[in-house]
């Protein structure tokens, strides 16, 4: 850590890192509708306006759909924009996400990931924000508070990053991260203005001195060229994220990248995760490792942009891996995050097995004995390749 | 008219200038023209005030005939107009006879 920053260790949920989060980084504008797990975001953060500890204009909206709308329009006019919400709020949202991200409008939203409906669930899985894997937004998964706190910050310098000016997407897992307190190093006040810097919008529509128009129609002449530039944006936004991790691990001592490798440079049998299964597998793969078995794991933190070459090479030689999928992909070949990992090892000579495991949907459970059953399931050749598997579903 | 690349265009397809919307011609799947008959114009500008658009040209406080890359043929300058001793100064005529 550079001399000179103390950080201050708080006890905070996700939650509460996530909301003082927010306060340090004091945004223009916060447009937001509550919504369970991630009610206490937009409600902590509505106290400090309230209480004055933020210069923010925060507008209580009617609805998750309207939220969104409003954060459009604030970002356009060159305010920094953040909300935040989860679940059936998010899928409320979609219509409006795209539109954030095709009008390269830096947003920050925080989104406690909660299952869809129906049945109707309030606890932890991934289908909320990979409903919207294809809008255009950056996806960053938080392990746990502190990485939560981190990547909000981080997902500022990201959004508004003159390659990018794309929209970020910080995500916790509900209940698991969202209302679990963990100690939590928080930086000064003035570290993270300082960190993040002053907004320089791209967009201003404001600025009467230079009238533009925004979200005019495309046609068929234009469209496509418009859709094309969104595709380099997401490119683009791969060494902004790493340079932007690398910056905070200089200055405040924990480095960040697209993917987190762990015990996995030897291993042999190796998981895929996102989230806070990674913080479990973790304790699995140490206790597996001390009885010599070469286990290790890839954490995703970066789902969007997909980091699939940097995957590819970190499973290269692997004999066998799992990807646990905390959302599935009904009527398709396997979950989101198996698609794309085999989609990635696809050209690869002597790609190792690969083997989907979905897992937790609705807040199941998943386990040490879960995960450690995968990594026996990958030794012993039960694990079959391109089989996809439901772990912890009554059958 | 070569088009703009991919890499060239504005960020988020923002148009960087006003005024913009004159040069985008609407007017093309017309199925009903106005036509002017001077002869029975009081110069009210009803037509210039009613027009859904901005395709009634004015110069200097008078009518003086319609922008045709913008009017959609919807009538209703010549349903307001008053004309002169009941006939119409604006009348709706088919675009294919």
């Amino acid at each position: 850590m550079m001399a000179g920053i103390t950080k201050i260790d708080m006890a905070k949920t996700g939650n509460e890192a996530m909301a003082y989060a927010m306060k340090q980084i004091n945004p223009d504008v916060v447009a937001a509708y509550p919504i369970t797990p991630a009610t206490e975001i937009v409600q902590i953060f509505a106290q400090y306006v309230a209480d004055g500890e933020v210069d923010t204009e925060y507008v209580p909206v009617e609805s998750e759909h309207s939220a969104m709308s409003a954060c459009i329009g604030s970002s356009a006019a060159g305010a920094r924009t953040m909300t935040g919400t989860s679940s059936q709020g998010l899928a409320l949202m979609y219509e409006m996400c795209y539109i954030a991200a095709g009008l390269r409008l830096p947003i920050v939203m925080s989104d406690v990931n909660r299952a869809l409906s129906a049945p109707i669930n309030i606890h932890c899985d991934h289908s909320d924000t990979m409903g919207m894997r294809d809008a255009g937004w950056i996806h960053i998964f938080s392990e746990n508070p502190q990485e939560a706190y981190d990547n909000m910050l981080q997902a500022v310098r990201i959004a508004e990053h003159e390659k990018v000016r794309l929209p970020v997407l910080v995500t916790t897992d509900g209940f698991i991260i969202s209302h679990g307190m963990e100690r939590v190093a928080t930086l000064p006040d003035d570290e993270v203005t300082k960190f993040i810097g002053p907004f320089q919008p791209g967009t201003k529509l404001l600025d009467v001195a230079r009238p533009i128009t925004v979200g005019a129609l495309n046609f068929t002449d234009f469209y496509f060229e418009h859709r094309r530039a969104l595709v380099d944006a997401q490119a683009a936004a791969v060494p902004v994220i790493k340079a932007v991790g690398r910056e905070f691990g200089q200055k405040y001592g924990t480095a960040y990248d697209c993917i987190e490798p762990y015990q996995l440079a030897d291993a042999e049998y190796a998981i895929v995760a996102l989230g806070s299964t990674c913080g479990t597998a973790k304790v699995v793969i140490d206790q597996l490792r001390a009885t010599g078995v070469k286990a290790g794991m890839l954490k995703v933190r970066v789902f969007r942009p997909f980091p699939a070459s940097e995957i590819a090479a970190a499973l290269r030689g692997k004999k066998a891996v799992a990807v646990l999928d905390r959302s599935d992909v009904l009527g398709g070949f396997g979950g989101p995050v198996f698609t794309e990992v085999r989609s990635a090892l696809y050209q690869q000579a002597g790609a190792p097995v690969l083997a989907d495991y979905i897992y937790g949907l609705g807040g199941r459970e998943i386990d040490m004995e879960m995960i450690g059953s995968v990594f026996a399931q990958l030794q012993d050749g039960t694990a079959k390749p391109d089989s996809v598997q439901y772990l912890g579903v009554r059958d | 008219m070569s088009l703009k690349k991919y890499q060239e265009l504005a960020l988020g397809g923002n148009i960087e200038r006003g005024g913009t919307a004159a040069e985008f011609k609407t007017g093309d799947w017309r199925s009903l023209k106005p036509v002017y008959q001077a002869e029975n114009c009081i110069h009210c500008l009803f037509c210039w005030a009613y027009c859904p658009d901005s395709a009634v040209h004015v110069t200097d406080g008078k009518m003086a005939g319609f922008d045709l890359d913008h009017c959609k043929g919807c009538g209703i300058c010549a349903h307001e107009c008053p004309g002169k001793k009941g006939a119409k100064a604006i009348v709706m005529e088919p675009e294919v006879k």
